[in-house]
């Protein structure tokens, strides 16, 4: 290598790290910081409405990997369909999204909550009795923008910019 | 409240001295060992536009102790086909060079457990052992990684030894004298004033010889997996991690007494002036760290041998010169001449500098 | 076996010996193999060995309706999803014959540039880090990275396999916070572009380091059907952007970086150099986005007419091409991805040979692989 520069490419590089010295970091400090994911985000839960859900399965044809498992049974005296069991293998999904947005009565929704870890696999299996809407269990705004419009501002680097004092 | 240092003829004799010295000597390396890596992962991290450790005790300070913990804890794993008494006694062998370096360096005026008049000469013996250690270490490990990783090393220390040794010779001759005490006492202007190249020769060879970056390609993380230290675990280990930091704190304190006036400096007390030098080095050598990738293993001998040794070589001789020629011209009219002449040589030198041959015919 | 000097025969006996540098290390992008054969220090061989991430996406593809497939393909080069997308929807759009409405080709190209910008990030960082500048530049590229992706989050909702374009269209529209966050995004991100430059442009070391070493000569290039960063570093002006333009590539204006030796330095520049030039797209794309809707009409179930089609792009890493053939049903009969990291890769030992290990690694993160592409 020759010095092309005698050593200043170097030395240009040293001003660059230690100006960071005078700015604050990017990171935040989780769990006491936590930043708001997207209004759209895709949460690592579904939430079913159990109201409008007619029991078609278009949800489950649409999941490409059948997490969904819907069983029906017929009701003559209403003449509808009543769903006896609805459930999700949230670890088998992939939470690609699809199932939402084939459904065509807006039954089904994404959840906005991440931190949905569990202790043991069984716990994932989502099934009728902790899929409805709660207050603690909101509902992401994932293709449905009025619900996204209730939710709050995402978090974005380019707003607060850490980078400058 | 400062300090006193204990004279020869103090009631408690030599070894009243000894003792008290070993203990300063060992308090101060593993102190200052903990708050070097805990400074070093804060630094690092602000650099790098994140936060380090905070999370155990007040501003992650108790994190160094928890790694030693950790470290203390984990399981001895020896491989099987090494060779085992020398798997176990490559770190003992790197790791107390590292401390036997301390014996000679003032903390104080006279404050020092042994002012022998050979210092320097002491110092540069003692640091080329930790090689041999390492070498055991990769030899020992029966891993080609390991192998690779210490044959490296020895290239490099090898390489590097002369110039390191040629331009503290500079500062000797303008003290007068080999014994660190002296040399401090003869710091009225501070050397690095006066031998500017020969301060970053000596920085430069130093940190190739304690295998830091731009250095560490014996340890090259990205490359061989951790290097000579690759099958080294529990306290072994930590006794490697150690022996790299307590090499780090040795040449900054070498540097701080030969170049940069030791522990004189106005107002503060004496040992506290050494402390800030001896941090101020350090955090050079992380940012260096920070900021600068890895030299390739030829490149590193091309360094040392071309642009390193003849560069020592001619700090060492206009150093003699001018000390022969005008004995008594004041110091001061030769620290603006010396660092004119240090870029001019760098500069000329870099112009001449080339590399080797980087593809080999296979 | 006796190792020459450059003029006398030195007569000292050498073994190479073989390093296997196992899927799992630091410096490998992803879980690939190789087996390296040393003489002392310098490579003699090399031999790749991959496979390790093989997950049949192919095969399953077959078995899933166009619409399902989408998710798929997010996994083949998960650091670029949109582009993998793009260049299937492509596919099945020309499969089948459908045409997108004005709104859906500007916002496509939005996406596919933004990716190309944090595909790039990924590669200059790590390259940088294989050269052993510890972590600095890597996780500065990182931070500039997460403001890309928070706006792929805000579009679509994930961080890392979007799922947003559908054949026909694009998922959902932009949110009405997107635009004013892309502006404040194109006017920071020349500054910071700036700054990796002086940290790293003129740095001795990393030219020590880069230059020279894993030449690609042009001719070698071609032959093996290089594509992206990789041909383009070796001096062939070939993008198919501009060779073969696809959705409304042809209404802006932008330059092709190349190098001129086809060493590590010159595909690093490429990649920063590609990089202002998508800022560059983004500027008109963003001042000229139309309105309209975001879908056109196409079935739940499409069933193209039986055919094939072949869609390719420019991928950040290079020519993702995906070859569809359809016999008339719901799902693909045939589902092959040309993919453009497994080609580069081919050219990975004669590049290698004669350079020393360290170099090995360089070379090896200046071609940018991902193992999701070569292994599918």
């Amino acid at each position: 290598m020759k010095f092309e520069r005698y050593g200043l490419g170097i030395a240009k590089g040293l001003t660059v790290t230690i100006r960071h010295l005078l700015r604050r970091p990017v990171t935040t400090q989780y769990p006491e910081q936590r930043l708001n994911p997207s209004r759209r985000t895709r949460g690592n839960e579904l939430i079913w409405d159990e109201a409008k859900c007619t029991g078609c399965g278009t949800c489950a044809k649409a999941c490409h990997i059948g997490a969904i498992h819907i069983s029906t049974s017929t009701d003559l005296v209403n003449n509808k369909y009543e769903v006896k069991s609805y459930e999700v293998d949230t670890g088998y999904c992939i939470f690609c999204g699809l199932c939402v947005e084939a459904c065509p009565f807006e039954a089904l929704f994404m959840s906005y909550d991440y931190e949905r870890a569990q202790y043991r696999r069984g716990d994932l299996f989502q099934s009728k009795e902790n899929m409805a809407e709660t207050p603690e269990r909101k509902v992401s705004g994932y293709f449905y923008p009025g619900r996204a419009a209730k939710l709050p501002k995402q978090s974005l680097l380019v707003d607060n910019d850490r980078g400058k004092r | 409240m400062a300090m006193q240092w204990l004279p020869p003829d103090w009631p408690g004799n030599f070894w009243a001295h000894w003792a008290v010295f070993t203990v300063i000597i060992v308090a101060f390396i593993l102190v200052m060992f903990l708050a070097f890596t805990w400074f070093e992962r804060r630094a690092l991290a602000i650099m790098q536009a994140r936060l380090g450790p905070n999370r155990a005790g007040p501003f992650g300070l108790l994190q160094p102790v928890a790694d030693g913990l950790k470290v203390l804890l984990k399981e001895d794993i020896v491989p099987a086909k090494g060779d085992k008494l020398v798997h176990w006694l490559a770190p003992v062998v790197a790791f107390v060079p590292a401390m036997l370096i301390f014996a000679v360096i003032p903390f104080q005026g006279g404050a020092l457990l042994a002012d022998l008049n050979i210092g320097i000469l002491y110092i540069v013996a003692i640091s080329s052992v930790t090689t041999v250690g390492i070498f055991m270490a990769g030899w020992a490990s029966n891993n080609k990684y390991s192998t690779l990783g210490a044959m490296r090393q020895i290239a490099s220390v090898v390489s590097y030894e002369i110039p390191v040794v040629l331009s503290v010779v500079g500062v000797v001759l303008l003290a007068g004298s080999l014994s660190l005490q002296q040399i401090v006492a003869a710091q009225d202007i501070p050397f690095i004033l006066l031998q500017p190249l020969g301060f970053l020769l000596f920085f430069i060879g130093a940190l190739a010889e304690i295998n830091r970056t731009p250095f560490d390609l014996t340890e090259a993380d990205s490359e061989l997996v951790a290097g000579f230290n690759i099958e080294y675990s529990g306290i072994k280990w930590g006794l490697f991690f150690l022996a790299e930091y307590a090499e780090a704190l040795a040449i900054s304190a070498i540097v701080t007494t030969v170049f940069l006036g030791g522990w004189r400096g106005p107002l503060l007390p004496d040992w506290l002036w050494f402390l800030v030098k001896v941090g101020i080095i350090f955090f050079v050598i992380v940012w260096i760290r920070t900021t600068i990738p890895r030299v390739r293993i030829d490149q590193l001998m091309a360094l040392a041998w071309k642009f390193l040794f003849p560069l020592a070589l001619l700090n060492l001789l206009i150093t003699a010169v001018e000390i022969l020629v005008w004995p008594e011209v004041s110091l001061w009219v030769f620290v603006p001449v010396n660092i004119a002449i240090a870029i001019v040589l760098i500069v000329l030198w870099s112009k001449f500098f080339k590399l080797g041959w980087g593809k080999v015919e296979v | 076996m006796a190792t020459t000097a450059k003029t006398k025969e030195v007569v000292i006996n050498t073994e190479p010996f073989v390093v296997n540098f196992g899927p799992a290390h630091p410096s490998t992008h992803g879980v690939f193999r190789m087996r390296i054969t040393l003489d002392g220090e310098v490579v003699v061989d090399m031999e790749p060995v991959f496979g390790y991430l093989h997950r049949g996406i192919e095969k399953l593809a077959e078995e899933r309706t166009y619409t399902q497939v989408i998710p798929l393909t997010d996994r083949l080069d998960y650091l670029a999803s949109m582009s993998n997308n793009l260049a299937y929807c492509l596919a099945v759009e020309k499969l089948a014959g459908i045409a997108v409405p004005e709104r859906v080709e500007y916002i496509r190209v939005i996406m596919a540039e933004l990716q190309r910008i944090a595909s790039h990030l990924i590669a200059v960082g790590s390259f940088v880090q294989d050269c052993g500048a510890f972590m600095t530049p890597y996780v500065y590229m990182l931070r500039e990275r997460e403001r890309i992706l928070d706006l792929f989050e805000m579009v679509s909702g994930q961080r890392l396999t979007y799922n947003y374009m559908r054949v026909g269209g694009v998922s959902q529209d932009v949110p009405d916070e997107f635009i004013p966050a892309l502006a404040k995004f194109l006017k920071e991100m020349p500054g910071w572009i700036n700054e990796y430059d002086r940290l790293l442009k003129d740095n001795e070391i990393l030219l020590a380091r880069a230059k020279g070493v894993g030449i690609l000569p042009r001719d070698l290039a071609i032959d093996i059907a290089a594509s992206g960063p990789v041909l383009r570093g070796s001096g062939v002006k070939w993008d198919i952007r501009k060779a073969d333009p696809y959705s409304i590539y042809d209404r802006f204006e932008f330059d092709i970086p190349t190098g001129t030796v086809g060493d590590c330095y010159d595909r690093y520049r490429v990649r920063v150099e590609e990089m202002r030039q998508s800022l560059r797209i983004l500027k008109q794309a963003m001042k000229g986005l139309p309105r309209g809707e975001v879908r056109s009409e196409v079935p739940h179930l499409i069933r193209p007419p039986a055919g094939e089609a072949y869609g390719h792009i420019e991928a950040p890493k290079g020519d993702l091409g995906f070859y569809l053939v359809s016999d008339g049903s719901i799902a693909p009969y045939r589902f092959h991805v040309r993919a453009p990291t497994l080609i580069n890769l081919t050219v990975l030992a004669d590049m290698m040979r004669g350079w020393k290990i360290a170099d090995a690694i360089v070379i090896f993160g200046s071609i940018d692989i991902c193992m999701g592409e070569v292994d599918r």
